[in-house]
């Protein structure tokens, strides 16, 4: 009899481990897209999660990366694409069917209910599969085959009494089953919020900005508890924040996410030490991201200096953007000769373990840690390896739109009337390719002096100028290069040289493909 | 085709389902009946009745004056009230407004009577100003009630700027106090005016055969089997209750605007 | 200053109190006279309990009575549990929220006498299916009151924990079975000033009542209304007594209840 439950139970356990291997990803997010109200939040996103792992999906706000969570929670049900869990489509699943819990980002708590009660909920709801019993808990059989008879049954009042216990001591509030959860502090709030979630040992922990609310020690604190307990109970989680140290300390793997759309995905050293991009280099750690052109493979130019690099496959000559850490900068006594460039330093920080240095060069004012101090204003050389460098492809230098010609000289541009240079008597009303270069499009303070009107969105330093991402009013977003520092929403006014704004007649097939759309070309396009 | 699953929204389902059978329904069949003749064909005869027949229009006339009236006069009596209640040292006593309300709590046919009892002790005849006081009576704690929240709830800041900028008690009251409680005011007028026109109860027990309002004949007449004009008569009352909710949403609408738009201005300024 | 704001205490004093006398005459009298066995308030005869059992021996004011509280309870409840969902349905709802408050306030501003028009027309087209009588009053008065438990119930949705509806269908409870179990426990303040407001409401509801009673079922307001004409009997001075002193004391006992509570709250 306990031989025939021992094998079924093997049966299953082998069906399991078969499932793991067949099926490594726990988690599977395929083509998955997320419209609301015609804005598209998650675009097209694929991301596989493995078993057991530690993943983070990281981003600024509004990037997607709540929206993509609440979809795998069942919260929010995707627009197109699919959501697999251990290779069943659960993209349908309502939430309170799916073997997942959540931490939730304000704990919601529920007020009516004790520590105990809140931690009990759950498990007071689930059903596990059993044997069918009589009054003394001994396996009654099918008097036909003399088999077991399998049903499902609720967890006894003693069963939830050791499991809440047992979680509560998980997370360290043992004896605090009685208390109303209003009296608790937020640290102890969010550890019932855990202990809620845990104690139903979801196959997926998912915990959406868990420890936002938090001071910053008890942030620490509970990264290092959430970690120890993802270690100790090898369940995935899956960690949702905009705080990219929070996301390199904890993760098994980072999902850097803007826009909705997955920018990078990997080892937070990966993610740290080779950035796929501008955006994911500025957005983890401190960086000092430039504009650099390539001589040939392994050799690139910047701030005037030819350096090596372990980068090749770039044409000659193209512009690229590269990013150099702040640790990897070495700086030496001016005159060794050791640096490949001359600066002066313009501020000096200690940070505890490290100096953070301002050093300015002619073009670029580079940030640098480094455990020897120089004082301000002090002259001194800088170095830097060709590990040290890391080159990323250029995203876009040119801004391009199919628009119409509107006037004898003048070209719809995002809403207004731009004026250029009319070489080709294009009559009103042609359709045209417009383009202009992000460095050619000049921001004036006033609006008003501009031709149309638009608000900064993010801007990132590039050495020497700030690439600024500009909503129009026409809802679409234009880039420009400018010397200039602006702050985020700012208003601005926005003019173009009739001489810079390149002017196309597009092709008659063309006209009828595009009409209406806007392309931005990659720069290598 | 991706199935569809439904938000939390999915609750307002029943209610929505509810609002369409016994709200919006009855609606349309009033219409159907305004204009429908006892054939069952379709005519303007019932509305023609309406229009033409001086005992349909003179009682919708007469309401409109009777309530108006009754409105008036508890505004008149309610504010002050109100007034008094929500200052120091009244406001400090809850229970002093709980006081004006407790009989509202009591069935309104059982007051009335109470009111005719002591009218009638005192050997005053039932006739149009007894039915006004029964009205008033009646409606009081409605209109008292809004206004005492709305003045109770108002920032002394007001008053008191307006006071240190010299502004005497009068002028006070006039320029911010009046002003901030009209939201109350009107919630109070809404409260009183539209009932009186279905408060035959009180009219008909209070006054004479002369007294009733609209809501009277409209019952009598379907009492009689007379549906289509009753349902003609119920639509223009509805006509009417519909331009009183649009003009007080636009009225509430542009304040909120007007409102709005002085505090950003005053932001920027 | 001062003397002026004296005046205005002690006018103010005279006027509350003088408002008050105005408005409790009547009703003090009626309750006077409960005890005094006349035809008529302000008539003399013997004080008696003579009307309280006159009250208990008329079944036709009892029934209707009766039949008040039983529709005031049942519609009051169904109204609660109905506007309490809806309230929730309507503040998640994404489209559709500006059309479904438009037609509620409708229910609220529109003259009853027309929303009873509406009933009775209604009554006559399902005439196969219902009858006019308490069951359609019921039904009546349920959709009268339900507009008026989502407006006393919303305010407090907006306070909630924004995911505490999403914690609960997370934790494994359904949708239905997280509105009762999480959702109406912390609506439960709303929801009974929302029982209360839909139970006055159907008490003292009259013209919607009247039209569509049918002929059998009269409530207190009908049985009053209808037998002004031929005299009220006096037995009605004894139920009013005893309507008021309800009032009171359900009035009372929620206040000293609530200030427990205060009490009890502080000292945690």
């Amino acid at each position: 009899m306990a031989e025939r439950v021992t094998r079924a139970a093997n049966r299953n356990e082998d069906a399991g481990a078969k499932g793991a291997l067949k099926f490594d990803k726990i988690i599977e997010i395929r083509n998955v897209s997320k419209v609301f109200d015609d804005v598209t939040v998650v675009d097209n996103m694929n991301l596989s999660v493995k078993r057991g792992d530690f993943v983070t999906l990281l981003g600024p706000s509004g990037c997607g990366k709540t929206t993509l969570l609440r979809m795998i929670a069942g919260f929010a049900t995707p627009t197109s694409g699919s959501i697999f869990l251990d290779g069943k489509d659960i993209t349908d699943l309502p939430p309170h069917k799916r073997p997942i819990n959540t931490v939730f980002q304000k704990y919601a708590l529920f007020p009516h209910l004790n520590v105990f009660k809140n931690i009990a909920f759950g498990l007071k709801l689930k059903r596990i599969p059993d044997v069918k019993r009589d009054k003394k808990g001994e396996p009654v059989l099918n008097p036909k085959t003399g088999a077991h008879i399998d049903v499902m049954r609720k967890f006894t009042k003693n069963e939830i009494a050791e499991k809440v216990n047992r979680v509560l001591k998980l997370v360290g509030l043992e004896g605090y089953g009685h208390r109303d959860t209003t009296s608790l502090s937020g640290g102890q709030q969010q550890r019932v919020a855990i202990a809620r979630a845990l104690v139903l040992e979801p196959k997926v922990l998912l915990l959406d900005e868990p420890l936002g609310a938090l001071d910053l020690k008890m942030r620490k604190e509970m990264q290092f508890e959430l970690k120890k307990m993802h270690d100790e109970l090898g369940i995935t989680f899956i960690y949702v924040t905009h705080d990219q140290e929070e996301a390199l300390t904890m993760s098994d793997k980072v999902v850097v996410i803007s826009d909705g759309v997955i920018q990078q995905m990997g080892t937070p050293k990966k993610i740290y030490d080779e950035p796929a991009n501008a955006f994911v280099a500025n957005f983890i750690g401190e960086s000092n991201i430039l504009t650099g052109e390539m001589q040939e493979d392994y050799k690139v130019r910047f701030c005037g200096a030819d350096f090596k690099c372990e980068d090749k496959g770039f044409g000659r000559g193209e512009r690229v953007d590269l990013v150099v850490r702040p640790e990897d900068i070495f700086v030496y006594k001016d005159g060794s000769g050791k640096g490949q460039l001359k600066g002066v330093v313009t501020s000096v920080v200690f940070k505890g373990t490290y100096y953070e240095m301002n050093i300015a060069t002619g073009e670029y004012e580079f940030t640098v840690q480094s455990t020897e101090s120089f004082t301000t204003d002090s002259k001194v050389e800088l170095g830097i390896k060709p590990d040290g460098i890391h080159i990323m492809k250029k995203m876009r230098t040119v801004n391009e739109i199919i628009t119409t010609v509107d006037g004898e000289n003048t070209v719809d541009f995002h809403g207004g009337s731009f004026e250029f240079e009319n070489t080709e008597q294009l009559e009103k009303g042609t359709r045209v390719k417009l383009s202009v270069a992000f460095d050619k499009v000049e921001l004036t303070d006033d609006e008003r002096d501009g031709v149309i009107g638009g608000n900064i969105g993010q801007s990132l330093y590039k050495g020497a100028y700030y690439q600024v991402q500009v909503y129009t009013d026409d809802d679409d977003d234009i880039y420009v290069d400018t010397p200039d520092e602006w702050d985020i929403d700012d208003r601005v006014g926005i003019l173009i040289k009739p001489q810079d704004l390149r002017v196309e007649k597009c092709a008659e097939s063309e006209e009828d493909e595009q009409e209406d759309e806007e392309t931005e070309v990659e720069a290598d396009a | 085709m991706r199935k569809l699953r439904v938000g939390k929204g999915i609750f307002a389902l029943p209610y929505a389902a509810i609002c369409v059978i016994f709200v919006i329904f009855p609606l349309l069949l009033l219409l159907i009946y305004a204009f429908r003749g006892d054939d069952g064909s379709f005519t303007f005869a019932n509305f023609a009745d309406v229009f033409t027949n001086p005992t349909n229009y003179m009682a919708l006339l007469k309401t409109l004056g009777t309530s108006l009236l009754a409105t008036a006069i508890c505004l008149l009596i309610a504010y002050p009230l109100a007034y008094i209640l929500a200052s120091s040292p009244f406001n400090k006593f809850a229970i002093l407004a709980l006081l004006f309300v407790v009989p509202m709590w009591m069935n309104f046919m059982l007051r009335i009577f109470a009111l005719q009892s002591l009218l009638g002790m005192l050997g005053i005849e039932k006739g149009y100003g007894s039915a006004i006081v029964g009205l008033v009576y009646d409606f009081l704690p409605f209109m008292l009630l809004p206004i005492y929240t709305a003045l109770v709830n108002l920032d002394h800041s007001y008053a008191e700027a307006a006071g240190d900028l010299g502004a005497n008690g009068f002028k006070t009251f006039l320029k911010t106090t009046l002003p901030l409680s009209v939201p109350g005011i009107m919630s109070g007028v809404m409260m009183v005016f539209m009932p009186c026109f279905s408060a035959y109860a009180i009219t008909e027990t209070m006054g004479d055969s002369n007294t009733s309002v609209i809501g009277g004949k409209i019952d009598m007449l379907i009492a009689s089997r007379q549906w289509g004009v009753g349902s003609a008569l119920a639509f223009v009352l509805l006509v009417l209750v519909i331009i009183v909710m649009v003009v007080g949403n636009v009225a509430t609408r542009a304040r909120n605007k007007t409102e709005n738009s002085a505090l950003t201005r005053g932001g920027t300024l | 200053m001062n003397a002026k704001r004296k005046v205005f205490t002690v006018l103010g004093w005279v006027i509350l109190i003088a408002a008050l006398i105005i408005i409790y005459l009547p009703i003090a009298l009626v309750i006077l006279y409960s005890f005094i066995n006349s035809k008529n308030v302000g008539e003399s005869g013997p004080v008696s309990l003579e009307l309280y059992k006159q009250l208990f021996e008329n079944e036709k004011l009892l029934t209707a009575a009766g039949n008040t509280l039983l529709i005031g309870v049942i519609s009051a409840f169904a109204a609660t549990i109905l506007g309490t969902v809806s309230a929730v349905g309507i503040f998640y709802l994404k489209r559709g929220k500006q059309t479904v408050n438009i037609v509620s306030q409708l229910t609220v501003y529109n003259a009853e006498i027309v929303t009873a028009v509406g009933f009775f027309l209604l009554s006559i087209l399902l005439r196969n299916v219902v009858q006019k009588g308490i069951a359609w009053l019921i039904v009546c008065h349920t959709v009268i009151t339900v507009p008026y438990v989502i407006l006393t119930v919303s305010p407090r949705l907006s306070q909630l924990n924004p995911n505490l509806f999403e914690a609960g269908t997370d934790l494994g409870a359904s949708a239905a079975r997280t509105m009762f179990t999480v959702i109406f426990p912390q609506l439960i303040k709303g929801m009974v000033s929302g029982f209360a407001l839909a139970f006055t409401l159907s008490l003292d509801d009259f013209v919607v009542t009247n039209m569509n009673r049918g002929d059998s079922v009269e409530t207190i307001s009908t049985f009053v209304y209808n037998s002004i004409r031929r005299g009220v009997p006096p037995a009605v001075r004894a139920l009013s007594t005893i309507i008021f002193v309800a009032v009171l004391v359900v009035l009372i006992a929620v206040n000293i209840a609530g200030k427990a509570k205060a009490r009890k709250g502080n000292k945690m």
